[in-house]
């Protein structure tokens, strides 16, 4: 297979200035996974203007690396501060926090990085082998193909997403109305613009990531009175490779870590659920089972590898299909665009230095950031020193400064404090962001590949279920859409089971 | 908690009317070509009013004594939100780099009652920062006043 891709790849990823890149992403990253109200999402979108005068490859080395560092930093916060600096480190929270206050954080800290670091090596060996094959699959898609695939992503929110179905459709329903706002390009009509102007050119998603992430996170945590209190790192070489000596006792948690990680990770909205899964089946396989919860090295193990498994494989849909599995992969997408890559299956025919740069990157990224979050921990702790009058403004600011950059515009900066209300809103009335801000992605592309398909078969519907590949998909898309009404019934049925929580994504 | 739920759902149902309107108004049938522009708005604005439409019913069976916000819960947001959307407005006039300073110190002054010392080296830091991050390395260009034009950068 395409191992002289993958050389080709490290030629590129590599370079000294590419691995500088690489460093500087993974630093900012676990920084903005440390602080509060700042996640991947957001901190990709504010990022995203400073790359449009490099290179692509660097550019897109750049943001990934960034998302491997928060994807650690979430772990750091979770761990010392007990507070879960993404929904998907709430299960580390469980065992790392206990752990912590035992005096063995540092054990708990080196378990995480190790733990994300196996959970998103696998994923990344899948992905070298599986995006290649995926895209060649994908280039005989049609336009109802396409938009089967993106039915599937958002019945996988309705479907699997945990809480209130009907409020994930409505965060969907909003997202893609966001999107059709300004200039029709097929038709070159203005929609939905009632004679304003500032709304011809649209809703642009970053601004709503900027805000609904960003400025939403913070209102709710300044609600919240957040205080930090912290225990000790207690990290040292000895505690690291120590705690290196227990872990392969894990092995088997590792394994279905990265498997549930992976599986659940390539559909949307999965990391979060996976590591609830792996947490959930950690316990229950484990011979210490009683001991989870109050500090049981397992309990950090499970979660962690099933959430960087499923981060990493939230990249494998983005790369091939060119569409995101996650928020911040729906950013990355947008970078694509920005730096005039066409995203989709024919990247990997026409840009294999972008994609295998890529690929190589994620290897060479995760290796670079776990040395640098077990180095630097103290540091990155630390931040949460800083007093929250000083952090609050501060990340309004970069927030602003990040929106007004996209298009040098004001009215998005406007866009970002109203974001940022509806964002605070939604969350506290539990209506999921991740749906909205990913239709508003795609909206475009759903309703260009809805139109295509209807032109294809002159109106009628039955034309997605006509064709193998979107017929099954669809059939796949439609059963999650009935998963909310039909799991209740039988749940009474089989004697009601209960399953793991699953709280939402962001 | 119920009142803001019911409040959030009949905006979104209005939301989805207004959208219909205008999609009425573009043509949601079949055209010579193909959808005319309002089919699909108008497919996701129904099913926007269904959605809310059910779960207006859902909010009206279920109590829930919990309040949305709290009086000492709204007194931080508002704290937040109100000086941000001033410096918003700021920034139309005066640039970003003054209104960022205004900003921060403002609300390390107001919120932190951080020294003046402390105020001042952030206030005036972070706006040369993003100048020295975004206008001179990355060639980003930021929202500028007269204070920049005097400066002459």
């Amino acid at each position: 297979m395409g191992f002289e891709n993958l050389f080709l790849g490290f030629h590129i990823a590599v370079t000294p200035f590419n691995l500088f890149v690489a460093v500087v992403g993974i630093m900012l990253g676990t920084i903005i996974g440390v602080l509060p109200g700042l996640g991947g999402a957001n901190g990709v979108a504010i990022l995203l203007p400073l790359t449009f005068t490099m290179p692509p490859t660097s550019a897109i080395i750049l943001l990934t690396s960034l998302y491997w560092g928060a994807l650690f930093g979430g772990a750091i916060t979770s761990i010392l501060f007990n507070i879960p600096g993404e929904p998907w480190s709430v299960a580390t929270t469980f065992d790392g926090y206990p752990l912590a206050r035992q005096g063995q954080g540092g054990q708990a800290l080196t378990a995480a990085f190790t733990s994300s670091f196996v959970g998103a090596f696998f994923s990344i060996v899948l992905i070298t082998f599986f995006a290649p094959v995926l895209a060649e699959i994908a280039l005989k898609f049609g336009p109802p193909e396409f938009f089967a695939i993106q039915f599937l992503t958002f019945s996988s929110f309705v479907g699997l997403g945990g809480g209130n179905p009907l409020k994930s459709l409505v965060s969907i329903l909003l997202g893609f109305i966001l999107a059709a706002v300004g200039l029709d390009i097929v038709t070159g009509q203005l929609r939905m613009t009632f004679g304003f102007t500032e709304l011809m050119k649209g809703f642009d998603f970053i601004i709503a990531v900027i805000g609904l992430f960003g400025v939403g996170e913070i209102l709710l945590s300044v609600e919240e009175g957040l205080k930090f209190q912290g225990t000790s790192t207690g990290m040292n070489l000895r505690v690291v490779l120590d705690t290196w000596k227990i872990l392969p006792r894990y092995w088997r948690t590792f394994v279905r870590g990265s498997f549930i990680g992976f599986w659940m990770g390539f559909k949307p909205g999965g990391a979060t659920p996976a590591s609830f899964m792996s947490y959930a089946f950690a316990k229950r396989f484990s011979r210490n089972a009683d001991r989870f919860g109050k500090g049981e090295l397992e309990g950090v193990v499970a979660p962690e590898t099933a959430a960087h498994a499923a981060g990493v494989a939230a990249m494998l849909p983005m790369i091939t299909l060119g569409i995101p599995g996650s928020p911040t992969a729906a950013v990355m997408l947008g970078g694509l665009i920005i730096w005039g890559l066409q995203p989709g299956p024919m990247l990997f025919k026409e840009k294999p230095d972008f994609v295998w740069g890529l690929i190589a990157s994620m290897y060479t990224g995760n290796i670079i950031g776990v040395l640098m979050v077990l180095a630097f921990v103290p540091f990155f702790a630390a931040i949460l020193r800083i007093p929250f009058a000083i952090l609050t403004p501060l990340i309004v600011v970069v927030c602003a400064v990040g929106s007004y950059a996209v298009h040098n515009s004001m009215i998005d900066v406007w866009y970002m404090v109203i974001f940022g209300v509806v964002g605070y809103v939604f969350k506290k009335l539990d209506y999921p962001l991740a749906p909205l801000v990913l239709a508003l992605v795609l909206g475009d592309l759903a309703e260009n590949a809805l139109r295509q398909s209807l032109i294809m078969s002159q109106g009628s519907l039955a034309i997605f279920f006509a064709r193998p590949i979107s017929g099954v998909i669809m059939a796949v898309a439609l059963l999650f859409f009935a998963l909310p009404v039909v799991t209740p019934w039988w749940r009474r049925f089989r004697g009601g089971s209960v399953g793991t929580p699953a709280p939402r994504e962001t | 908690m119920r009142a803001a739920d019911l409040a959030t759902a009949v905006v979104l149902m209005g939301l989805g009317g207004l959208v219909m309107f205008d999609a009425v108004r573009l043509g949601y049938d079949w055209g010579s070509d193909g959808p005319k522009s309002g089919f699909f708005p108008f497919w996701l604005a129904v099913a926007l009013v269904v959605t809310s439409g059910l779960i207006v019913v859902q909010a009206l069976r279920r109590h829930s004594p919990q309040p949305f916000v709290s009086r000492e819960q709204l007194r931080p947001v508002l704290a937040v939100l109100v000086p941000a959307t001033a410096m918003v407005l700021i920034m139309e006039v005066a640039g970003l780099y003054v209104a960022s300073a205004l900003y921060v110190a403002f609300y390390m002054r107001w919120v932190g009652r951080h020294r003046w010392i402390t105020i001042a080296l952030l206030a005036l830091g972070l706006p040369i920062a993003t100048f020295v991050i975004f206008e001179r390395w990355f060639l980003v260009p930021m929202p500028k006043g007269p204070l920049e034009a005097w400066l002459g950068l």
